[in-house]
């Protein structure tokens, strides 16, 4: 199974925090997983101009394309004036409407304010469905409060992350083995 | 009608196209040679012929797996080895092309052709022949609609004076050979959406509608706001030609030509688009209401009258060579559709 672990900003290192404990919680419980991390803040990605994504060149090429590749992505993601970041957007603006057509994808949120949750259920959610993601329905939420010069301290933040990596393989290799059955009964 | 050379009391044209891509079979791995393909698109239009077909066509795309990015020499080529189909592009890239020398190039071939040769013009659905040819893709919309109308111009005068954007201006320019009967059949290239189709509605230009996958019904309504838009700028719909283009494959039974022709669009558009064809909605192609015509030769001609009657279409052009389908299968699907599919078409469209 491919799992892309996407960092979604080039800002601040709370996300970064985050997604680098999700590989780890990964690599703990599935040494098997083909796991690829990308942190936007370490590449060049332009902005979309409309292409096809395989008509890009050099990072922007290899992000759209990693990502288009994978089975499974574990989205993280800041908010900045109430919103995703732009950097996450543009990704989503790389790809096709159709890009996570039988891929599943899971979002870990990093926020300054609790005024924040549910951005990700109003925002991102509606992105991801409009792209066919089968989605992981519950995210973690994660404060600026529950971290410590670039560690998270709280326990319970943990816990759900190791959580939602279960939920997220699971509900990827359940997906994939209905959808083969399905696919081996059409018979062509 | 019969300035596009259309009868429409012969009933529905039955014909082929091809985006001359040049894939691996999938069931091998293997991908035949470019000089190969193209020896095989011209074979493939003389069996058209044979057969019965009304039309072929030849598209060009500039990018990785396509062997046809000259695609007026490809269809030269098929003028000379063809006697009595028509022949065209599908499409041509205006955009990116100067409309003095396509109409020079199509002219001839319609002279060497006797009285053949169409034009389908397009702006591409992929981008990198715009790096390659040396135009900015930000002029994509303007390049497109400067150059068709250029294109039409040279069309409709022999003596054409003209002053644009994107290209020298033209004075008391003769741009010749003028074709066998004064014109050529012009076609717009639509998109399947009612956005795209409007925009051959107001110029009043014959409409070449390519389409994926979905229902006749969503087709419909690009249609019906094609002709709207058609008749609110002045022009009588009814006298202007509908053509439908899309995937086609046949075979004994539904579920072979479903079997058989899957592996090559799913691998082909995994190549050339980045994104396979998903298997539940091509398994919904088995069913009457959908646009793509794939199934034993008797439901394939039950989806064709249904969308005539759905559409009243003048054209329907089948794209049957996507993604490495073997020279032989390729005539198989001919002679399906000459022994059986062709003839019930006729029989049924045609006015007596």
């Amino acid at each position: 199974m491919k799992i892309v672990v996407l960092s979604g900003s080039k800002v601040g290192s709370k996300t970064k925090t985050a997604m680098d404990y999700t590989v780890k919680a990964i690599h703990d419980k599935y040494p098997d997983a083909d796991v690829t991390t990308i942190d936007l803040a370490e590449y060049d990605v332009q902005f979309s101009d409309g292409r096809n994504y395989l008509e890009y060149e050099g990072d922007t090429k290899y992000v759209a394309k990693t990502i288009m590749e994978t089975d499974a992505i574990m989205i993280g993601t800041p908010i900045f004036q109430a919103s995703i970041p732009a950097t996450l957007k543009n990704i989503f603006d790389l790809l096709p409407v159709n890009a996570f057509r039988n891929k599943v994808v899971s979002m870990i949120v990093t926020a300054g304010s609790p005024k924040h949750f549910l951005i990700a259920e109003q925002q991102l959610k509606p992105i991801l469905t409009y792209m066919k993601a089968q989605i992981v329905g519950t995210y973690v939420f994660i404060e600026e409060k529950d971290f410590y010069r670039k560690e998270i301290t709280n326990d319970d933040v943990l816990f759900r992350i190791d959580r939602l990596v279960e939920d997220t393989v699971k509900l990827t290799e359940t997906f994939t083995k209905i959808r083969e059955a399905k696919e081996a009964a059409y018979n062509f | 009608m019969e300035k596009y050379r259309i009868d429409p009391s012969k009933g529905l044209e039955f014909g082929l196209y091809t985006l001359g891509d040049h894939l691996p079979d999938p069931s091998t791995g293997e991908r035949i040679s470019a000089q190969q393909r193209l020896h095989e698109i011209i074979e493939l239009a003389k069996l058209a012929e044979e057969a019965g077909l009304d039309f072929f066509s030849v598209g060009e795309s500039h990018q990785e797996y396509f062997a046809t990015q000259a695609h007026s020499v490809v269809l030269s080529a098929i003028a000379q080895a063809t006697d009595k189909i028509k022949i065209a592009s599908s499409s041509t890239i205006i955009s990116t092309l100067d409309p003095v020398r396509v109409y020079e190039d199509f002219a001839t071939i319609d002279l060497i052709s006797k009285g053949r040769a169409e034009i389908v013009a397009g702006r591409a659905s992929r981008v990198g022949l715009y790096d390659l040819l040396g135009y900015d893709l930000r002029d994509y919309e303007e390049l497109y609609e400067e150059k068709f109308d250029l294109l039409r111009k040279i069309n409709e005068e022999e003596v054409v004076n003209w002053n644009g954007e994107f290209r020298a201006p033209l004075k008391n320019a003769r741009v010749l050979p003028r074709p066998q009967n004064g014109s050529l059949p012009i076609w717009r290239a639509v998109g399947g959406t009612p956005a795209s189709a409007i925009k051959a509605g107001y110029a009043g230009v014959p409409m070449f509608m390519a389409h994926l996958g979905g229902p006749v019904s969503a087709f419909k309504r690009t249609i019906d706001a094609y002709r709207e838009a058609a008749q609110q700028s002045g022009f009588d719909p009814s006298e202007l030609p509908v053509s439908t283009a899309g995937f086609f494959y046949t075979a004994e039974t539904t579920q072979q030509a479903l079997k058989e022709y899957y592996p090559h669009i799913n691998e082909g558009m995994k190549k050339t688009n980045g994104q396979g064809f998903p298997k539940q909605g091509f398994a919904q192609a088995a069913d009457t209401r959908s646009i793509i015509n794939v199934g034993s030769p008797q439901q394939i001609i039950e989806k064709i009258l249904y969308q005539h009657e759905q559409f009243g279409h003048q054209r329907y052009i089948a794209q049957m060579d996507f993604g490495g389908v073997s020279f032989d299968q390729l005539k198989q699907n001919i002679e399906l559709i000459g022994k059986d599919i062709l003839p019930a078409i006729k029989k049924y469209t045609a006015k007596n």
